[in-house]
């Protein structure tokens, strides 16, 4: 047998259908699902007469529009939002979905729900119309974002009409230095292939530097595989993997735990597999990072300055005065200098346990220094297992407010949202103009780094709190 | 869907990289249940001031683009989020078919679904469109999806790759779930050997 990558094998263990021409229809083992992106889906399938084809291997929650503030308890504001989060409620109830209400403490952020609950196991197919779904290639499986019209062809047919991608290696050597985390790792790589680097590509993360870290860190990484322009971003399964998913509400059990075990450990890419891209890292060179810009390739060392938009070449010196003007910065300006208003720590990116621990473990017995902070943990369950473990206090008397699980500020669907001008030190996935709200300047890093500038009041080097 | 066969239109040029779906149609109006109406807020923040008027200085506000049907763009346009509002938003407004070096993934592929045809050709290529466009109503453009041809008021002719299962759907209109649904027995004999072997799934 011809050596494969990982991405091969879970390719052909889920191909259904192959047309001559390689248009391929791909079984999908999970559908996640959630109030934005599906209404208009189930109402075409409502339309032409059909049916969820498997509704038990469709999971819908809430997350995008929800408020999280305390007093959503009591129901939703914002009358469009709530028409949506309604919508979904009627859908998953018609068409017979296992669902999170918006007030069951397992509701929070669909992709870190999924893992949380088990529905996430290795060598899946997985998809949700949302383009972070690439967050559950930590755990071994295809998991990559789709369209509305994508997502009723899967409700109808549990397949996704597919053209196999190209394979790309990214290797992260050696060890992270102190203060450098996953999140350094996810902005590193696409500094340095660029947003549309791995466009076309379904990138494999290996190297010692991924092994050693845990599954939420894994997440992390995969989960801004997408903003490097790639359509998914995988890790190979090994014992921390399983370790996760043991015991979880929806994985396997007894004699099927053993049986899936067995087959998990057969999913990794082969030693001569054949790699169309290969990117390698020395996991010693990466610092702790921070975005200046508008796209999140603008990454740089938090011990930098602002570049000068004409050492960009073609398009991207357009784009970097552009992003400057935007972002309010002169170029030579020195990044721990730049003075900010607001911390957001949440997002599908960075809102797990690890990431409020990380956080937590820099505002000890610290008070904020800007104008608000904010803490929105990824689900309920994360939220109430940082309350045990006395994260909430600490986040509470440094001035955070502790919400309630949701996107939040990540797109700024819901309230929570940035003025105009304002600018943010965000643990989330996007820095586009306008993506936490009108005008607002969004820097993204790593959850110490964002409690580290919250301490400060500007871009701060984590490694001089630590 | 909507059938996209040959088009001759005006094309409007946006000579700006990374343009994501953020820009294309921000997120305060993703919280529709429908899939029309959302022109009026294509590139939104671009388009209009704080207090919703029209900046005369964008593309699309210039009266000379108002009936554009043709977008052309800079490299990895539609990059971000899946969110199809970005297509269904730009059909919506009248453009049809979108010309760039080159594309991102869930955004392209969410294109062919609403009848709009994305080109992506090398960047010298697009320069000269980019310049054809710059001349406002006067340079109309035609492509031509049958023959896999653009070509410009001056006759100059580039051709485009595109997947010939993409193309067939677009060119017939045709609804991929039902063309999907014809081949139920495959489905039902993989999903039964799936499960054999994968009974945990």
């Amino acid at each position: 047998m011809s050596p494969k990558t990982l991405y091969d094998k879970i390719w052909d263990a889920h191909l259904a259908h192959e047309a001559e021409d390689g248009t391929s229809l791909l079984y999908i083992d999970r559908h996640l699902v959630h109030e934005v992106t599906s209404p208009q889906a189930f109402e075409g399938l409502r339309l032409s007469g059909r049916t969820v084809r498997a509704p038990d291997k469709t999971i819908a929650v809430p997350d995008h529009n929800v408020p999280t503030t305390p007093d959503r308890v009591n129901g939703i504001t914002n009358e469009e939002s709530r028409i949506q989060v309604e919508a979904l409620d009627t859908n998953a109830k018609e068409f017979g979905i296992n669902y999170y209400p918006v007030n069951d403490v397992r509701q929070g952020i669909v992709h870190i729900v999924g893992p949380e609950q088990g529905w996430t196991l290795p060598g899946m197919t997985v998809v949700c119309g949302d383009s972070h779904t690439a967050t559950h290639g930590a755990f071994g499986a295809l998991a990559h974002g789709i369209g509305t019209s994508e997502v009723e062809h899967v409700l109808a047919t549990q397949t996704l009409i597919q053209k196999k991608s190209k394979n790309m290696k990214v290797e992260i050597t050696g060890e992270l230095a102190p203060g450098v985390t996953a999140k350094d790792i996810t902005l590193s790589v696409i500094g340095h292939t660029g947003t549309a680097g791995g466009t076309g590509y379904v990138i494999e993360y290996c190297g010692e530097a991924i092994r050693s870290l845990s599954m939420e860190g894994r997440m992390t990484v995969c989960n801004m595989a997408i903003e490097g322009g790639a359509r998914a971003g995988l890790i190979a399964p090994d014992e921390k993997t399983f370790e996760y998913i043991k015991g979880r509400p929806h994985a396997p059990k007894g004699a099927q735990w053993e049986a899936a075990l067995t087959w998990w450990k057969t999913l990794y890419s082969d030693d001569d597999a054949h790699w169309d891209k290969v990117v390698t890292i020395k996991g010693e060179d990466i610092a702790p990072v921070v975005t200046w810009g508008t796209s999140p390739e603008d990454v740089l060392p938090i011990t930098a300055e602002v570049p000068a938009p004409d050492t960009f070449k073609g398009g991207k010196t357009e784009a970097a005065k552009r992003a400057l003007e935007y972002m309010g910065l002169k170029p030579g300006q020195k990044l721990s200098e730049i003075e900010i208003d607001t911390v957001f720590i949440g997002s599908c990116t960075n809102g797990r346990i690890e990431d409020l621990r990380a956080a937590a473990e820099i505002l000890k017995g610290k008070k904020i220094a800007v104008k608000r902070a904010m803490v929105v943990p990824g689900s309920g369950l994360v939220r109430a297992q940082a309350e045990e473990e006395g994260l909430a206090d600490i986040f509470k008397e440094a001035g955070f407010e502790w919400r309630l699980a949701g996107c939040s500020m990540c797109l700024a669907m819901n309230p929570d949202q940035l003025s105009p001008g304002e600018r943010c030190a965000a643990t989330s996935n996007r820095n586009f103009e306008g993506r936490q709200g009108r005008g607002g300047r969004t820097h993204l890093m790593s959850p110490a780094m964002a409690a580290a500038a919250a301490v400060t009041g500007r871009l701060t080097d984590v490694r001089e709190m630590m | 869907m909507e059938k996209f066969e040959k088009l001759t239109g005006i094309a409007a040029p946006l000579p700006m990289v990374n343009i994501d779906t953020d820009m294309i149609i921000p997120k305060q109006f993703l919280k529709t249940i429908k899939r029309t109406g959302l022109g009026v807020n294509l590139f939104d923040e671009m388009r209009y001031d704080d207090d919703g008027n029209e900046i005369p200085d964008f593309v699309l506000n210039k009266p000379q683009y108002r009936e554009a049907e043709i977008l052309v763009a800079g490299a990895n346009f539609g990059c971000g989020s899946s969110r199809e509002h970005a297509p269904w938003a730009i059909k919506d407004f009248g453009i049809r078919c979108v010309i760039a070096p080159s594309f991102a993934d869930i955004f392209y592929n969410n294109c062919f679904k609403n009848g709009i045809l994305p080109i992506a050709l090398p960047q010298e290529q697009v320069d000269v469109l980019m310049k054809e466009a710059e001349k406002g109503a006067n340079a109309r453009i035609t492509v031509d999806l049958e023959a896999q041809t653009i070509t410009t008021s001056d006759g100059e002719v580039f051709s485009f790759e595109v997947d010939s299962f993409k193309k067939h759907c677009l060119l017939e209109g045709l609804d991929d779930i039902a063309l999907t649904m014809e081949k139920a027995a495959a489905i039902d004999a993989f999903e039964e050997k799936a499960g054999a072997a994968r009974p945990w799934v």
